[in-house]
């Protein structure tokens, strides 16, 4: 298998996932997007850990893994909590922060 | 291009590997693009499902499981939950992009041509051996416990102090 399969599989769904970050107004769909983007990332990790036959590869996919797992889960949390205090959550509506 | 299409390796290898790449690619566009949230989610469930099995083609299978239990096992979940609790109706919806959502069709084409050119460019021709057998547990584990203690220790307070943190964000006072 040539090395430019995974990366170039990689890529594509890097690209996608920007795409969905840039296009999606629900705020849970731009976080499913970031997964996308960080899958990606991690196929080439491994890909990358293929290529030189070691397992640093793997112990970076684990560690984008779990911390993945936490922005899910302080990501959810803090989506729910503006959805209760605004009964919305997309994300155009969002602007009190601006100048 | 004749590099896409690898005749000289492991031709079972490559069979699935095509067929694994393009379900991904066809659910991954079917998260960004289509119109119902949970229909969504699922397609997401695809997508993460075919990284895990291009994983064991890359004779990655610590990392093959892991991903299939913390990412279809919990996130997935996370997000049904997410999903339920912040919408009313569970359907179809029409205001799902934003207005301009246009703007991110050029973005990522730019991208990924940019990518796939810089990726063809310096790995144009490199063959993947294939490992004899496949990335032992142990020897993860050996660089987790040496070298990478102190960032896995690190990761775990991360991760204690995003569940404290979630539950602190998510409760109702």
């Amino acid at each position: 298998m040539y090395a430019v399969n995974f990366l170039i599989l990689a890529a594509l769904l890097f690209a996608i996932g920007v795409f969905g970050v840039i296009a999606r107004r629900n705020a849970v769909m731009v976080l499913m997007s970031i997964e996308l983007i960080l899958n990606s990332v991690n196929l080439n990790l491994i890909a990358f850990a293929m290529m030189n036959n070691s397992p640093e590869g793997h112990v970076f996919a684990l560690y984008v893994i779990a911390v993945a797992a936490a922005e899910v889960g302080v990501g959810l949390a803090m989506v729910l909590m503006i959805y209760r205090n605004r009964r919305s959550i997309a994300l155009d509506e969002l602007s009190v922060m601006k100048g | 291009m004749s590099s896409l299409f690898a005749a000289d390796v492991n031709i079972a290898q490559n069979v699935g590997f095509y067929i694994i790449a393009a379900i991904m690619l066809f659910g991954a566009l079917r998260v960004v693009t289509g119109r119902n949230v949970v229909h969504a989610a699922l397609w997401l469930v695809v997508v993460l499902g075919g990284v895990a099995s291009q994983y064991l083609l890359a004779a990655a299978e610590f990392v093959a499981i892991s991903q299939v239990m913390v990412y279809i096992g919990a996130v997935m979940v996370l997000f049904l939950f997410g999903i339920m609790l912040t919408r009313a109706t569970i359907g179809e919806e029409s205001d799902l992009n934003n207005k301009n959502w246009s703007i991110g069709i050029p973005v990522a084409l730019l991208l990924a041509g940019t990518l796939v050119w810089v990726i063809v460019d310096q790995y144009g021709g490199e063959v993947l051996t294939s490992p004899e057998e496949p990335m032992s547990t142990t020897a993860i584990s050996d660089v987790f416990l040496r070298e990478g203690l102190v960032p896995f220790l690190a990761l775990s307070f991360v991760l204690l102090a995003a569940a404290i943190g979630a539950i602190v964000l998510a409760r109702k006072d």
